[in-house]
């Protein structure tokens, strides 16, 4: 294909699919979900979210190898780790980016942690939380805030 | 002021990195003493322990016990077994191994990001000034290597806003101890398959004594940071009510698995 054809497939493509694009090879960065500056995402459907690692991270952090679960129950806070990935010889602690109950953990991410690498917002999700202030938020970053913070960590 | 450093090469402020300094503390002890410091304190600490007892295998956080131990032997010759709060693969330590460790905040090192391949590369770079004048130095994948031979294992642990970075350093081992562990499952590729005793190398052999390696880490470390020493018995006091994920690996749980067809993490 041309060029400008080529182009204009591309942002339709990412239109369609909900993907920031960049001239330059960034990590994915999808339109509806919320960031922290830790580098998890959050998807919120009415006092319910789902948390997991954003793609700037899986990219940075290596194959993952392990990923400590929290129990279904406990409280989270946003900020405060939860639980952790295991890369090769780190462990990395996994941040809420929201406070609430966890109601639900990704099981499978006990028999498969290369999830988190390979399908970081879809199948490698890590918890579901019930929400306990959605006014937190307002603290979290868009796809264009989170994408240029990464920018502008990679170039620091 | 305690947080301001002195002028550095560059004459820029350096940040404070506090030193500690020991000898022959057991690795438990060490590590629990690491996890306080790095969950505790805001500071940025190199922690140097030359030599431990009794000798201890030492597994990483997520570890399977019957993978990458030789049990019977262990039981039999009760070798303590640790799981550590780090990632990273199976050591024996004993009186022949040094450690370094770096315990930072993100910001302590211009431009470096708080992720373990940034500050594997880092360490590389820091310890080739120690290295290099001693033998062909590499950081080859995670591990520090003298040609094609590994003499120092690293493992990381990263939480929101600091790192720890800690390596053993095999200045010697006895090859007995080395039956005690199974090859890993998941091993470098410059590893090749060979054994322990083809694999590894001994400090001892290229450098001239433990003091002229220490005392190489602790000048390099100064062309980065304003280096202060500090009094081991007063931080071995301070946050008790801290409690360490880092835990012996009971002989209860070592017979359990003996006893298990299958293989679980304890």
């Amino acid at each position: 294909m041309a060029a400008s054809s080529r182009l204009l497939w591309a942002s339709r493509a990412a239109a369609y699919l909900r993907i920031s694009t960049f001239p330059r090879a960034f990590s994915t960065v999808l339109k509806d979900l919320k960031y922290a500056d830790t580098h998890e995402w959050v998807k919120v459907e009415g006092d319910s979210a789902t948390v997991g690692i954003t793609d700037h991270a899986q990219d940075h952090l290596g194959d993952v190898v392990y990923v400590e679960l929290p129990e279904v129950g406990v409280s989270v806070s946003q900020g405060k780790n939860f639980g952790a990935v295991e890369s090769v010889k780190a462990t990395s602690d996994i941040n809420s980016p929201v406070s609430g109950e966890v109601v639900e953990v990704n099981e499978k991410l006990s028999e498969e942690p290369g999830l988190v690498n390979a399908s970081p917002y879809e199948k490698g999700w890590i918890i579901k939380v019930k929400l306990s202030d959605s006014g937190e938020l307002n603290s979290l970053m868009d796809d264009e805030k989170y994408s240029k913070f990464c920018e502008e960590e990679d170039n620091h | 002021m305690a947080s301001a450093g002195l002028a550095g090469v560059s004459g820029a402020a350096c940040p404070l990195m506090r030193l500690v300094t020991m000898s022959s503390v057991p690795i438990l002890q060490q590590l629990h003493l690491e996890e306080r410091l790095l969950r505790c304190t805001p500071d940025n600490w190199c922690i140097i322990n030359d030599s431990t007892a009794p000798a201890t295998i030492v597994m990483g956080v997520s570890g399977r016990v019957s993978e990458l131990v030789e049990i019977q032997p262990v039981l039999r010759d009760q070798v303590p077994v640790v799981r550590r709060f780090s990632g990273g693969g199976t050591v024996i330590v004993d009186q022949g191994t040094v450690f370094v460790t770096f315990i930072c905040n993100k910001n302590a090192v211009t431009g470096l990001q708080p992720f373990p391949r940034d500050i594997m590369s880092w360490s590389g770079q820091l310890y080739g000034k120690v290295f290099d004048r001693f033998g062909e130095f590499h950081l080859r994948e995670n591990d520090y290597a003298f040609s094609h031979r590994k003499f120092g294992g690293n493992a990381q642990s990263i939480t929101k806003n600091r790192w720890v970075h800690h390596t053993s350093f095999l200045w010697d081992y006895d090859v007995k101890n080395m039956d005690y562990l199974k090859i890993p499952k998941r091993a470098p590729e410059y590893r090749l398959a060979r054994n322990h005793t083809d694999f590894l190398c001994r400090m001892k052999e290229y450098i001239p004594s433990r003091s002229v390696f220490t005392d190489g880490v602790i000048a390099a470390l100064g062309e980065h940071f304003s280096v202060q020493p500090m009094d081991l018995q007063a931080i071995l006091s301070s946050h008790e009510e801290f409690v360490p994920s880092t835990k012996l690996v009971s002989q209860q749980d070592l017979e359990e698995i003996v006893s298990s067809k299958e293989s679980f993490r304890v």
